[in-house]
């Protein structure tokens, strides 16, 4: 079992205001399993995602990552967590545009002490990977969006994580780019990897295998996916 | 992550805001500047004054009269005359091994008249020995004998610069000069010396001491006794002997009650160069204020820049960097700012001290240009200083941002 999450509940507190943003979520996801967690926005699922991904911590309930109690990890613990054993792919890319675009891939690289000379191979391998090896020196300012997403992944990959987390990857793409993006993240989970996706529309979520539909806080539905989206049948990309 | 990795990235955010970045530096630059500058002129100006002491003589005792307690006698008026002649004669015959030589002065100013030409001077009364206590040389003619200084001879040796001003190119050796109203022969010419702080050799004349008391002066006492000894190490010792000797002429048993002053040019040097090192000290702490300005005005910017940096921070940390990663990433950039600061200070410092003791030589003294060697270390830590501890506030608080938080600031 990957990731075991119990009556997980987390709450924000602003001065006196309390908000309750998750009233207690369980459910279990199984290595190189691709799951959407689906929801309105307000719903809770990008709370969920940054507790999942370590981003956030849990007010009440039990979340273990390969077995091991989250809750009790340190500051650096979770550090080294984030940096090794999930990649994140943002809506808005979260490029550095003071680095290259090899840079900004190699970037966690450096936090997990890598030499400087595995960094660039392992770089230039992920971004040969993605259709990029030509942009390795670019600002990536200079990339167009879809183009930036596929640097964002490479990245999430450049530690060869256990999940890969995509918070609405395609909301800021045009619908070709958001093709491409989604059949690189189905063309990885082929491969093995697991990927949890958070979106608000059920057709980006239905690349997905399963569905986790997430409204006010609560699991309202968790099942299988019946019609899949595959992105590489789509007209869009033979373009 | 390595320092150079974070050298590196610092280097590149100094890079993309030049302008920002030197304004930033500016306080840290000036007052590196400043420090140095300070410490070099205070250098040179102390190596300047010890210098002009020691061409007095560093093996050399004073003699004065009037005690040294309480206010100078001279200060209030008062002439002390309470040194004689007749006790440089006493000291001279006890035959003391330590003492090479002796020579007594008496002072005053005159005007002296050559033909049409004539002058307003200081004149020195001196004994036979003056030219080895004075360390001057004749260029023309001689000096005076003890038979001529005996006898009240009317002769006088001019400084370099009187004998051009009153007799021009021609020689003056055998000449008669004027000085008040008295005629005077013309016996000497001393060489060149070079004007110091204590005295104007080129611009004096010296005559015969008894002569001077009494013919030019109509004292019967002497102004000053000055006394070689053989060797520096022997200063302490002849004092003493000394002491005991015009105690004895002037019947005096204690201290309190002594009606002269020993002093020495090597206990001067001492104290001279205590009174240099704490006008530096002191010069140096008003400048150093500068630096903390400085460094209140890096952490400023530093703040700054960890509020706009916060996304960048927020990714970083989502990418896996601890707390500890962040902080010294922004510590070394802080210190690059200030050691970089540090630098460019060091090298202007070095520059306008170098330009100032330029002009100093283009008015025609004896400066001279040092650097210690120590003032620029010192400006270099302190510049790294500053760094560190200006650089810990904005460093912690870029740590201890919350990574979703800083995630979501656009």
């Amino acid at each position: 079992m990957l990731i075991k999450v119990n009556n997980l509940e987390k709450q924000f507190s602003n001065g006196e205001v309390v908000t309750k943003v998750l009233h207690g979520v369980s459910f279990n996801i199984e290595k190189g399993e691709f799951v959407s967690i689906m929801g309105p926005s307000g719903s809770g699922k990008s709370t969920l995602m940054h507790i999942l991904g370590f981003l956030d911590k849990l007010s009440s309930g039990e979340y273990l990552f390969e077995g091991e109690d989250v809750s009790k990890l340190t500051p650096d613990e979770l550090a080294e967590k984030r940096g090794k054993k999930v990649g994140f792919i943002f809506q808005s890319f979260n490029l550095l545009s003071t680095l290259t675009v090899l840079e900004n891939v190699t970037l966690p690289l450096i936090y997990s002490n890598v030499k400087e000379k595995d960094r660039e191979k392992i770089g230039k391998d992920l971004l040969e990977r993605v259709g990029l090896s030509h942009r390795l020196d670019y600002n990536p300012n200079k990339l167009s969006g879809g183009e930036k997403q596929r640097v964002a992944i490479a990245r999430a990959l450049v530690n060869n994580p256990e999940v890969i987390f995509a918070d609405e990857p395609t909301g800021n793409l045009d619908s070709k780019s958001g093709f491409q993006v989604m059949k690189i993240l189905q063309d990885l989970n082929e491969k093995g990897n697991t990927i949890i996706l958070v979106t608000h529309e059920r057709i980006t979520a239905e690349y997905a295998k399963r569905i986790i539909n997430i409204k006010d806080g609560l699991i309202i539905s968790d099942e299988k996916v019946v019609n899949r989206q595959i992105a590489k049948d789509n007209n869009e990309l033979l373009k | 992550m390595s320092i150079f990795e974070s050298i590196k990235i610092s280097i590149q955010m100094l890079l993309k805001n030049k302008m920002q970045s030197f304004l930033t530096m500016l306080g840290i630059i000036i007052g590196v500047m400043a420090v140095v500058i300070v410490m070099s002129v205070g250098a040179s100006s102390q190596e300047f004054i010890l210098n002009e002491v020691k061409t007095i003589g560093t093996d050399l005792i004073g003699v004065l009269p009037g005690n040294s307690k309480g206010a100078p006698s001279s200060a209030m008026g008062i002439v002390n005359t309470s040194l004689k002649y007749e006790d440089g004669e006493k000291i001279l015959n006890q035959n003391n091994s330590n003492i090479d030589t002796l020579a007594m002065y008496v002072q005053g100013n005159t005007k002296i008249i050559a033909g049409e030409n004539d002058l307003n001077i200081s004149f020195s009364g001196s004994t036979e020995n003056y030219m080895i206590i004075q360390k001057v040389e004749i260029a023309e003619g001689r000096f005076y004998t003890k038979e001529e200084e005996k006898n009240y001879s009317r002769v006088v040796v001019l400084g370099s610069k009187v004998a051009k001003d009153l007799f021009g190119d021609q020689s003056p050796i055998g000449e008669k000069v004027k000085i008040k109203d008295l005629s005077f022969k013309v016996i000497g010419v001393f060489k060149e010396k070079g004007s110091s702080l204590t005295q104007d050799q080129d611009n004096s004349i010296v005559v015969p001491i008894k002569t001077a008391q009494k013919l030019l002066l109509g004292i019967d006492y002497i102004n000053l006794m000055r006394i070689k000894v053989v060797d520096e190490s022997l200063i302490d010792e002849t004092k003493e002997d000394i002491r005991s000797v015009l105690r004895e002429s002037h019947n005096i048993d204690n201290e309190d009650e002594e009606d002269f002053t020993i002093n020495a040019t090597a206990t001067a040097l001492e104290s001279i160069e205590a009174i240099t090192n704490a006008m530096t000290l002191f010069l140096v702490a008003v400048s150093a204020i500068s630096l903390i300005v400085g460094g209140f005005g890096i952490m400023n910017i530093m703040l700054a820049t960890v509020e706009e940096r916060i996304s960048e921070i927020g990714l970083r940390k989502a990418l896996g960097a601890k707390e500890s990663q962040i902080i010294s990433q922004f510590l070394i950039e802080t210190i690059v700012i200030t050691f970089l600061s540090g630098l460019i200070g060091i090298i202007l410092g070095i520059f306008v001290s170098f330009i100032i003791y330029e002009v100093i030589i283009l008015l025609g003294t004896n400066w001279f240009f040092i650097i210690p060697f120590w003032s620029v270390i010192f400006a270099a830590f302190v510049s790294i200083g500053i760094g560190l501890i200006f650089g810990i506030a904005p460093a912690r608080k870029a740590s201890k941002l919350d990574p979703i938080e800083a995630l979501r600031y656009e």
